[in-house]
């Protein structure tokens, strides 16, 4: 995992290594290529600005990366997409696995394309939450600072975000099937 | 640890976010239960399908030539909204600064005209307002001589409405001075001389007038000495004084 953590360097030095990583989490948020290109920039604008407020030696990724999400959702786009209520409850309890599900067996028949439409019918909640732990490899503490929710809550969620994929793959598999 | 436990670590299994402790516990638990196992490979699976399969977005090369220009021109307007702003300070404290400044001259002004205009009424309420009581300019300029340490020329003025009653020697901040009464009608004026560089002096730049309470003063600089009138006569009347002392000094 990359270490984000730093003392120094100027705004450009640390941002500009990360736009990549962020136009792609905005990509997956929005879902359109120049909205998320309107996102990417409105948030660097908005982090430039307020980045004597960032506390040198804290996680600046995932300070970016709060930026950018909020940004997104106070955006008519992201107010659309999260009419979605969760029911997080924080507990830092995750669901169990369900049991006795073939998924192994599913997964393997399961191409990328049904994995990728099914983690963009998710909620924008739980979309996140597994780009965040699954592409871009954040620990729990991490995304925690990006969502600003404490850690149990990222757990139950990402449980939550994963048993709905699983979902998502099973009913798409039965549809296939029975065409 | 119970089936259950191991269901609810499964997901921090998988993300490694497990302590030794509990890694070392899971473990053990999935190598003595299938069902357990077979759930952890699922999810692991999951995961890693994920991370392959979904696709990663890239920006165009356009967009990061513009970010970075964007970011760019922010912080040098930032740092160029600074130097406006950085002038109109420096030129405010320097406004302020002038302002003060005249202003503490303008005071120090009003005091050594006050100062004058004291001495000239305390030296009209002496019973012995002058120390050389002459008419006559070739009397009063040689007596200074010797008292202070300059010297001066007094005008003719046997075709003028002035009479010269004598003179005396004056202090203005330590600094001593020619202090010369004239009389016109019923007027008495007062003609103080000083050496310009005395420091107080160097307030007054420019020649000036001033009216206050009836009392008219005129002041000018001339061959290095500072001159001084004050009387209770017109304006008009003090500026002919003037005019007088003036040509004789370049005489």
């Amino acid at each position: 995992m990359a270490d984000t953590r730093t003392d120094s360097g100027s705004f450009e030095e640390l941002a500009m290594p990360m736009l990549a990583q962020m136009y792609n989490f905005a990509h997956w948020l929005t879902q359109d290529h120049s909205e998320a290109e309107d996102l990417v920039q409105e948030t660097c604008m908005k982090a430039l600005k307020g980045f004597k407020s960032f506390r040198q030696g804290s996680n600046f990724r995932a300070w970016m990366y709060r930026i950018l999400r909020n940004t997104f959702l106070t955006s008519r786009t992201g107010l659309q997409a999260t009419t979605l209520s969760l029911d997080d409850d924080g507990s830092g309890v995750a669901e169990p696995v369900a049991s006795g599900t073939p998924e192994s067996i599913a997964m393997a028949g399961v191409d990328y394309q049904r994995i990728q439409s099914a983690l963009e019918g998710l909620s924008v909640q739980f979309r996140e939450v597994i780009l965040l732990c699954d592409l871009e490899e954040m620990s729990y503490q991490e995304i925690a600072e990006t969502l600003a929710v404490p850690v149990g809550t990222v757990m139950s969620r990402l449980s939550r975000a994963r048993k709905a994929m699983r979902e998502a793959l099973r009913h798409d598999r039965v549809r296939s099937a029975s065409r | 640890m119970s089936c259950e436990d191991v269901r609810n670590r499964l997901g921090s299994y998988v993300d490694s976010e497990l302590s030794p402790v509990e890694l070392a516990e899971v473990e053990s638990h999935l190598r003595g239960c299938s069902g357990c196992a077979s759930d952890a490979l699922s999810l692991l699976k999951m995961k890693h399908m994920t991370r392959a399969a979904t696709v990663r977005y890239s920006p165009t090369p356009e967009f990061r030539l513009r970010m970075e220009q964007n970011i760019r021109s922010k912080k040098t307007a930032r740092w160029s909204g600074w130097i406006p702003r950085l002038v109109t300070v420096a030129v405010t404290a320097v406004l302020l600064l002038a302002l003060v400044t005249i202003w503490a001259n303008r005071l120090d002004r009003e005091r050594a005209f006050t100062e004058l205009a004291d001495l000239h009424v305390a030296t009209l309420a002496s019973a012995n307002p002058v120390d050389v009581v002459s008419t006559d300019r070739h009397t009063v300029k040689p007596w200074f001589a010797g008292r202070i340490p300059f010297s001066f020329n007094l005008p003719e003025l046997q075709n003028s409405e002035f009479t010269l009653a004598g003179g005396r020697v004056s202090y203005l901040h330590h600094n001593p001075g020619a202090h010369l009464l004239f009389n016109l009608r019923k007027h008495e004026l007062s003609v103080f001389i000083f050496q310009e560089q005395s420091g107080e002096l160097s307030l007054f730049a420019k020649d000036m007038t001033s009216s206050k309470l009836a009392v008219q003063m005129e002041t000018w600089s001339e061959g290095g000495l500072r001159y001084f009138i004050i009387g209770d006569a017109p304006a008009s009347d003090v500026h002919k004084l003037s005019e007088l002392m003036r040509r004789a000094a370049r005489s």
